[in-house]
């Protein structure tokens, strides 16, 4: 196993709100090796986008991370001052977010936009950043790079913008690129591109990834690694084939159940887990699951459950499937 | 079949954007261009589609929420498009839609009960102690407790919200209920709970329904028939199971090709090559047939004339010369 390019451990990100805390990363680690894909699951309040935010600091008040360590290159990223945190930051570690509109500034063209990275972190020129910029959108497959270079966000369609942030995130050929459901804005012609697109990239510049979803079928086709996530928690984490043909936690197995299979036909029974997504503010205690999951015992209202590792390292939080795994 | 309850003839929205000159005609976005379809009582029919195919245009011109260009919709007997706005009036009783985002359609300020009474007090229907009374009712019907009458819908998650909308959209019994995206902002695993529910509810109110999606595994599962549109035109209609199994135009197969498959040993979308380009503007849009500037299979006529929607087997109609 190579050594990791990113280590988080037991990170805590809070924030402080009129109705109380609301402990969106409740103690998450998880290591990622250079040249993988780390998938993060999760529905909406699972904590998986503000995981992200956490480990590029990020986060705005009132929200803080309170806890834990994030190592990089054995540098822990929370304790940095801005100043060296910026220089990591959009070079070392890049971040694709949802949304390519409110992402790119309106009133630059895309070329400035993915030029400034270049001349900030590696210091090259106006014609140099401009000539390395055509370079990248020709890359991320923007047809007529040299035209369109001087392009504003609004003349890209929703597409090409996702493509041209991409291309400003890869500009510094970063260890580590941080999608945040990259597609999720586009449509499913578009999506396939995409991903695609990532793919190759994230291949051919043997960066390691991190990418934040809620579909499944992303996950299949581009992890590695898959970490999944409810309300603040870990649930399971571990290699993408072993937590698809083995899924432990119960969350897992219920959000296996729900997908809609295109391949089944018109009269399966449509499955769904009870309930609705916990919105850790004061949680209770115990397993945040507990109230839809099918299999809770009286343990799981009192301690919540820690992740456990098993010998291939997967690793999963839940009281029954710890039973489970005595018992077999 | 019998009298469909709703049938769309030549149905045409073109929209006129702004020139820029003071005295310039501006270019036409052509929304909806001429498409037929019918629908049958009871049954369900999907259009499926990627963003600018028209889709929720359709839906507003079935309901006459914006006025058409050109065509013409029958519901149970009446044309639509021709009727008084009294008529239209009676007429929307028995027509109703749900919306992707239920925090957006229901007011905030209003507590879910009263936002499901609405549609009475809004047809001038029965007293308040009446409507309050069946906004009740349909709150259980829709999985609801009643004594969540009072709540405002910040206190609702996005399920039941959604259950709120679903609510004020049968409490006047309406025989065809639109269902534009409605589980599109849902999380995956509370999906099927509202899928299950509209199916439940179209058996015992006896509904019809139109649902709007993008997404092909929900409408495939959900719709016994389903018309994918591309660009304002319909390319493909067919019984779902039989538009998957033997999708015939070019961009049924590359829709379906493009949904992730969620199973890591087969890696759809990152090891097979998939359609290229973008989606063209309805502004303009391409000339002949529309997707010929990404299909793989194009000929050399399909640049220069439109194929027109036909049939194939019965039931099943494609828009594609590869088929004449």
């Amino acid at each position: 196993m190579a050594e990791p390019i990113l280590r988080v451990e037991g990170m805590k990100t809070q924030f402080k709100l009129r109705a109380g805390t609301l402990k969106a990363v409740d103690g998450i680690s998880f290591t990622l090796e250079p040249g993988k894909v780390l998938c993060i699951v999760g529905e909406s309040g699972s904590g998986k986008s503000v995981t992200a935010q956490s480990i590029l600091r990020l986060v705005e008040p009132p929200g803080r991370v309170v806890e834990g360590r994030v190592l990089y290159r054995d540098k822990d990223l929370l304790t940095l001052s801005e100043r060296e945190m910026e220089r990591i930051r959009g070079d070392r570690i890049c971040m694709v977010f949802q949304d390519p509109m409110t992402s790119l500034n309106p009133v630059f063209t895309i070329g400035e936009q993915i030029a400034e990275g270049l001349r900030a972190h590696q210091g090259l020129n106006r014609a140099a950043a401009r000539a390395r910029a055509i370079e990248l959108l020709k890359l991320v497959g923007i047809p007529n790079p040299e035209a369109r270079c001087d392009d504003y966000p609004h003349q890209f369609s929703g597409g090409m913008r996702q493509r041209a942030l991409i291309a400003a995130a890869i500009a510094c050929e970063p260890d580590i690129l941080i999608a945040d459901e990259p597609t999720t804005a586009l449509d499913v012609t578009i999506q396939a591109q995409i991903l695609k697109l990532l793919a190759d990239l994230q291949r051919r510049l043997n960066s390691a990834m991190i990418l934040i979803t809620h579909d499944l079928g992303v996950v299949a086709n581009l992890a590695d690694q898959v970490l999944v996530m409810y309300a603040g928690r870990m649930a399971e984490y571990g290699d993408v084939q072993t937590v698809f043909r083995d899924p432990k936690h119960p969350y897992t197995v219920g959000l296996m159940n729900s997908i809609i299979r295109l391949e089944e036909p018109r009269d399966a029974e449509l499955r769904s887990i009870p309930g609705a997504p916990l919105v850790p503010i004061n949680p209770p205690p115990g397993c945040g699951f507990r109230f839809r999951c099918p299999k809770a015992i009286e343990r799981c209202s009192q301690e919540a459950p820690e992740p456990r590792v098993d010998r291939q390292g997967h690793a999963f939080a839940c009281h029954v499937a710890e039973l489970n795994g005595a018992q077999a | 079949m019998s009298e469909p309850l709703l049938s769309v003839r030549g149905l045409t929205k073109h929209f006129r954007l702004e020139g820029s000159g003071l005295f310039e005609k501006g270019p036409t976005l052509k929304a909806v261009d001429d498409i037929d379809f019918d629908v049958a009582q009871g049954e369900t029919l999907g259009l499926v589609g990627e963003s600018g195919c028209g889709k929720s245009t359709t839906a507003r011109l079935v309901l006459r929420l914006i006025e058409p260009t050109a065509g013409s919709v029958v519901f149970d007997g009446t044309d639509v498009l021709k009727c008084s706005k009294d008529e239209l009036q009676k007429l929307r009783r028995e027509m109703q839609m749900v919306f992707q985002d239920p925090m957006s359609s229901l007011n905030p300020r209003m507590s879910v009960g009263v936002s499901i009474a609405e549609p009475l007090r809004f047809h001038g229907l029965g007293n308040q102690i009446e409507r309050f009374a069946r906004a009740r009712d349909f709150l259980e019907i829709v999985g609801l407790s009643t004594d969540y009458f009072d709540r405002l819908p910040h206190e609702f998650s996005g399920g039941q919200n959604q259950r709120v909308a679903i609510a004020r959209a049968l409490i006047l019994r309406p025989k065809l209920v639109i269902l534009d995206e409605p589980v599109s902002a849902l999380d995956v695993s509370i999906r099927a709970q509202i899928l299950k529910l509209l199916e439940e509810l179209q058996r015992d109110f006896r509904l019809t329904y139109v649902f709007i999606s993008h997404d092909l595994s929900v409408v495939k599962r959900f719709c016994e028939r389903t018309a994918v549109l591309y660009l304002g035109k319909i390319v493909e209609i067919a019984e779902s199971e039989k538009l998957y199994r033997e999708p015939l135009h070019p961009y049924t197969q590359a829709l379906i090709d493009a949904i992730p498959v969620p199973d890591p040993s087969n890696r759809n979308i990152v090891q097979r090559a998939g359609l290229e380009g973008d989606v063209p503007s309805p502004i303009n849009p391409p000339s002949g047939c529309r997707f010929h500037t990404r299909c793989p299979k194009r000929m050399e006529r399909c640049s220069t004339e439109a194929p027109p929607l036909q049939s194939v087997a019965p039931g099943h109609q494609v828009a594609c010369f590869l088929y004449r």
